[in-house]
Formats: C-alpha cells, structure tokens, sequence
C-alpha cells in the first residue's frame, strides 16, 4: 500500500487504507518533532508555494514549518502582496509561480473547488488548505491522528461536532474521515447553521447541546463567525453562546473521559471558557502539534518520492 | 432562383404532417409541396433519408450585442444558430445598454439584416433600463417591432410594477416572459440547494426561490388574463404550478431548455463552471417531471437561453465565474437524444415546442410549412452522430458543458426565406 495521488484536495474521496497509510507516515516525523535537531533532509531541493487567499496565521505557519522541517524551499505568497487584485485570475497567478520552477503548490481559497481547478489545470502537487466550507483535509487527518494519539483508535468512537456546521469546511473533512475511519458523528447546531440534507452524509443531526453530547468520547467545538449574526441566521451572538457554548456543565453530560477539541483560533467565552479551553480535558495544542507532523507526511508522500 | 428539396421526411407539427415529399422553394417562399416534383431547372437538395421540418426557433438566446461583443455577436450568435438549425432566434434585452428604447431595437434588426445568417426578433424590456422601477416604452417598442417583453435574468420583484406591465400588454398583444426567481431566497447561491451543495460546501438556491416567484405569477396571470410566459423552469413542483394553473384556464405558457432536461447538480462535483447556470440544474425528480411536463403539453417550448461567456471568465474558481452556457447548437442533438430517441416524446411533439410552439407565444407567422409560407426549413439527419467540440461551435464562446459529447441528429442544410445559410460539410 502506497499512496499514489498527485494532489490531496479533499477527505471524501480518500479510502481508509489512505488515510491509515498518512497518519503510520505522520507517525515518523511526529518523532522528528522531537528530537534536538528537527529537521529531515527529506525535500532539500524541492519548492513549496504557500498560496493564501485568506488570511489563516495559524495553518499557514504550520505548512511552512512542516515545509522547511523537510528541507524544501518554501515562498509565501497572500492576497495583499499578490498581483489578484489587480485583476489576474487564480489560474493565472498559478500558472505564473509554475514558471518559476515550483513542485508544490499549498492553496487556502475562500471558494470551494478552487484547488480542484488548479489541479486540473496545472502538472504539480495541490494541497487543499480550506477552500471555503468545503473541506480542509490536513485539518481533518490532524484531527484524527491526535484523537488516535489519546484514544488509541477511532473506531467505535461517538464524537460530536458543535457548530456552524453549514459554514465550515473542518466539519465536513472530519465528517467524512471520522466515518471511514468507524466513529459515530453527531452534528449539532441551531438549525439555520445545519446544512440540507447533512444526515445524508450519515450523521445524526442534533439543536440541542445537551443531547448531542450524551455518552460523547470527544466534542469538536467550531470556531463561530461574529458575522454569522447579521446575517438571519443568528438572532445574535449572545444567544448563540448561551444556547451553544460548552460549559462545565454540559461536558459532564458526555462520557467521564471525554476530550475536547477546536481546530482554532478559539473565541474564548464563546464557544468554550478559558477555563475549558486551557484544562486538561483539552486537545488544542496537541492539535497544534500534530498539524505540523501531519503536513509533513503529506508534503512527503505527495513530493518525496520523485 | 429555385430550389428543390426531393425526397425528406417532412414532418410539420402545425398540420401533424408526416411523409416523404419534396419541396419546391422560389425566391423566399414555399411554392409547392408534392409527393414528386420534376427536377429540372431547380438548383437540388437531395434529402433523401433526411427529416425537414420548419426552422426551428429558439425564443430564449443572449447575444449579447450591444456590450459584450467580445463574448458574442448577431453575426456570430446568427451563425451559430444556423449551424444548431434555427432560423429564427428572439434576443434577450439585457443587454449594456439594455434593450428598452426603439432606438436600439433598429440597431438590432439593422445589424442582423446586415450581418445575420437568421432572423432575429428582439425581446425588449418590462422595465426601463431594467431597473424594475417603470415601466419601458412598451408601445413604441412595440412599433419598433419587439415580439415580447422581459427583464429576463432579473424577476420583476415589485409586484406592482409587473401588474401594469401585466395590464399594459393586453393592449399590445404581445406576452411578457418572466424569469421567476425570488433574490430573496436565491441569495448569492451559485448552483441547487440540495445534498450536493452541502457536501461541496456551495451556497444553493432552494428550489422555492424559483417557485415563489412562479406563483405570484401565476396570480397577477389570472388576475389580468394577460399572455404570460415563464422561461427556464427548472423544477417538478413548478410543472406541478402549472399544470394546475392550465387546468384551470390560466393563460400561461412555458418552457425548459435541454440542459435542464439532461443534466442534472451531480455534475457540479466536477467543479466544472459549465455547469453553472440560472436557474440552476436541479435534482433526477425534477429533471423526470420536466420530461412529463413537456409530453402532457404543460411545457409549450424548448428554448436555449444560449449564454455565452469567454473561456477567460468561466475559467474560474465556482463562485466567481458567471452563469450561463452556449445551447444553440447542441439543443436539436439533445433533444433527440435525451427526449426522443428515450421516448419521452415523440419526433412530432419534440419539434412542435421548437417551432409553432414559440411561433404561437409570440404570434409570429412562422414555424409551419406549407405553400406561400417563407421558405425557413431545417434538414437534419435524425441518426447521424456528431462530436461537441470548441473547434466546431460558430459561437465566438465555447462555454458548454456538453463538450465531448456525442450527439445524434446532425443538421445538414439551414434554410431561411429560401436561401442556405448553413450547409454541413
Ligand atoms: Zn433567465
């Protein structure tokens, strides 16, 4: 079992065999985090182009340590200091960096498909790093990895996602990857964030917090957009909170052992307290940390080999 | 100058004609129909194994003259429309500036006259400007020549305004063609709201933006009794409208447009942009219910709403690229092949609701076949397949989702007022 893929723009279309064989070869770099030195030769020579069309400190960062982890060249480029505004289209701006001699192209873009059009169009590697509330794949297997990491497994897992489930690309990589993988995901949100349809996929859908996280093994809260509220789709944020946010109260509905994530930034107070957020039930910065060995598996399964 | 057309399959839904015969054209008329016509002295068409039916006319086509000359022409979106067949085509005023002053409407006959391969009748504006405030110069408009009126690509959302116009065109005679769509619940959508929208993460147009619109049209309709048209419906509940609103004696008409009926919103997991239209491609039920909505006579007309874009601007992420698609020369291969040759319809039904169909809605002496018509004839052969490619469309765009694909019933001659304008070669 190899991986033989080009690019990864998506969970959906991953098998399970796949995503096994990323996150065995996670595994080995996650060990490289560790030692003094952390860094492997593995892409000396090779460029890696992180193209953000949406401002995303975190993920960027993570992709461009994973990046220079792996010895490979790295050029960051992000909407203000890109020629887009001036009119180019993304599949110019693409094709220009390819004359330069790239090998990798990173894309975070706010519309979905927007790294499926590159990959189709342009001979290197795509990575998907969020386009719009499609998928974010990376987010995903890093997500799956830490779970694995502190539950030894996934299946049989009951993992619930609470959230603006319709908006969010982190929702629909981990409903995908969670299920191949054999959890159980509920969704839970107030029904103008639930998407049509959504149970299709083979979740069960919940409005209230306190149902949803019944016998749960791990919450995944998403961030909430402030915008959301103007929007008709929230009466407003302070509703949204008392109704949704996770509260010591509400986490001691879910199993004793039950963890927490969030894929960040989090709005502390709104959809976790600090104190939640901070505690030792809290998965956050393993996250963190396991983003980064997760990105430098995939960088090296799609670019190592040639 | 003389023509013979020997030996077609002539098939003219008007009468339920269907037989082999020929056909003697002189200068732009019909002059004879005849089981055997002598031949000498007629320059010849030997239509042997071939179908000839009356031009086909598409009552929905974009040409996009005046203002996006660079995506398409009346010279080139008349050619293209000569190699699909049709040889008469009503443009759509949205145009820049829009088609709301007589002025312009003499610009477009002028430039077709000059330039055109068919006859283009244009559509002019409900409102001034197509701003959906007042109403436009209807009656002088009228006298212009326009054949209908629509702020088609927008709804007319003041209620109001399109009972006047509702009102107005009583006087006129002329039907006014609706785009239903309700901005309200469309919102920013890019493609059906639905299961694939969710797991593409798009945002959708519920199918009831559509509905809604649909039914308050309906209503004003029934109020006025005014000719009323609903282009481009897209989906079952909307036929369900209709077919109700027919029974009872609403003098509505409507139409689909083949991609409506052979695609379905699967096709936007491929990302693909020519896939995006508006409305926009919907469920396998609602494409079925298209398909009965068009044999029980719910639907009158198959139109095109040819679009067409640059490949610049539909080569583009999802949600930035236009909507729209080129549908002129593909619309007879796919209606033979999705609603004939499946038995949806029969040939005889398919070719009514692309001729004397539109030709009644819009009250034009045309889309019939018979001695001291105009000579407008379409020869196709109903068997023989083509491939859809961009090197072959005569559309200065090529924005179809449908390239590559393998059509039957390839149009040999177009004939309009006696004279070939396309000949296949
Ligand atoms: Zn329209």
């Amino acid at each position: 079992m190899g991986f033989k893929r080009k690019d990864l723009l998506g969970m959906e279309d991953l098998s399970k065999e796949e995503i096994l064989f990323i996150l065995k070869t996670a595994e080995s770099f996650r060990a490289v985090l560790e030692r003094p030195i952390r860094k492997v030769p593995t892409l000396r020579g090779k460029t890696v182009v992180n193209l953000f069309f949406e401002p995303s400190t975190r993920t960027r960062m993570s992709f461009e340590l994973a990046e220079k982890r792996l010895n490979a060249d790295v050029l960051n480029f992000s909407t203000s200091d890109s020629s887009v505004i001036k009119g180019e289209t993304l599949l110019d701006t693409a094709r220009n960096i390819l004359a330069m001699k790239v090998d990798c192209l990173v894309l975070r873009h706010p519309s979905p498909g927007a790294p499926h059009l590159l990959a189709k169009k342009i001979p290197v590697s795509v990575i998907n790093a969020g386009d719009g509330a499609h998928e974010h794949p990376t987010q995903a297997l890093l997500d799956l990895y830490t779970i694995r990491e502190k539950k030894g497994g996934v299946e049989g897992l009951k993992i619930a996602i609470i959230g603006d489930i319709a908006h969010s690309r982190v929702a629909r990589s981990n409903i995908w990857a969670l299920q191949k993988l054999g959890a159980e995901v509920r969704v839970c949100a107030p029904p103008t964030l639930i998407p049509p349809l959504v149970e299709k996929m083979g979740v069960r859908v919940f409005y209230s917090q306190e149902d949803a996280l019944k016998e749960v093994d791990i919450i995944m809260m998403l961030r909430i957009q402030k915008e959301r509220q103007n929007t008709g789709l929230l009466p407003s944020l302070a509703e949204y909170i008392e109704l949704f946010s996770l509260t010591e109260e509400r986490l001691s509905l879910a199993k004793p052992d039950a963890l927490i994530m969030h894929p960040g930034p989090v709005n502390r107070g709104v959809e976790l307290p600090a104190k939640l957020a901070d505690g030792k039930r809290s998965l956050i910065l393993n996250q963190v940390t396991n983003g980064v060995a997760v990105r430098m598996a995939v960088l090296y399964l799609l670019l190592g080999k040639s | 100058m003389s023509l013979l057309i020997k030996k077609g399959r002539l098939i003219d839904p008007a009468t339920n004609y269907d037989a082999v015969v020929d056909i003697l054209v002189d200068g732009e008329m019909i002059k004879k129909i005849a089981p055997k016509i002598n031949r000498s002295g007629h320059e010849l068409i030997d239509a042997a194994n071939k179908v000839v039916v009356p031009g086909l006319i598409d009552m929905h086509t974009h040409l996009r003259q005046p203002g996006r000359e660079d995506e398409e022409t009346i010279q080139s979106g008349t050619r293209a429309a000569a190699k699909g067949g049709f040889t008469t085509i009503c443009c759509m005023p949205n145009t820049d500036p829009p088609i709301d002053d007589p002025s312009l409407v003499e610009f477009i006959y002028r430039e077709a006259e000059r330039r055109g391969s068919v006859e283009v009748l244009p559509i002019a504006t409900i409102s001034k400007d197509r701003a959906g405030k007042d109403l436009s110069p209807m009656g002088r408009l009228k006298k212009a020549g326009v054949v209908a009126f629509s702020d088609d690509g927008d709804w007319v959302a003041d209620s109001h305004l399109m009972r006047r116009a509702l009102e107005y065109v009583k006087m006129l005679n002329l039907p006014l063609i609706s785009h239903c769509e309700d901005r309200g619940l469309s919102q920013d959508g890019v493609m059906n709201e639905g299961y694939t929208s969710t797991i593409l993460g798009l945002q959708g147009m519920p199918k009831e933006a559509e509905e809604v619109a649909l039914f308050r049209d309906l209503a004003l309709c029934k109020m006025t009794e005014s000719p009323l048209h609903l282009a481009h419906l897209s989906t079952a509940e909307s036929v369900e409208l209709i077919r109700k609103a027919k029974v009872s004696g609403v003098r509505v008409t409507t139409e689909v447009t083949p991609h409506h009926f052979t695609l379905t919103d699967r096709e936007v997991k491929s990302f693909d942009t020519n896939t995006k239209v508006n409305p926009p491609l919907r469920g396998s039920e609602d494409l079925e219910a298209l398909k009965e909505g068009l044999k029980d006579a719910t639907i009158d007309v198959i139109a095109t709403d040819h679009a067409p874009h640059l490949v610049e601007e539909k080569e583009k992420e999802y949600n930035a690229a236009p909507f729209g698609i080129v549908g002129l020369e593909t619309a007879l291969g796919l209606v033979i092949k999705e609603l004939v040759q499946t038995g949806a319809l029969t040939l005889m039904e398919a070719i009514a609701k692309l001729t004397i169909n539109p030709a009644r809605i819009l009250r034009i002496n045309r889309g019939l076949v018979k001695e001291g018509a105009k000579a407008n004839l379409t020869i196709f052969d109903l068997e023989k397949k083509w491939l859809v490619t961009e090197e072959e469309f005569f559309s200065k765009s090529k924005n179809s989702p449908f390239l590559g694909w393998e059509l039957p019933g390839k149009v040999e001659w177009t004939i309009v007022g006696g004279k070939v304008v396309y000949q296949d070669d």
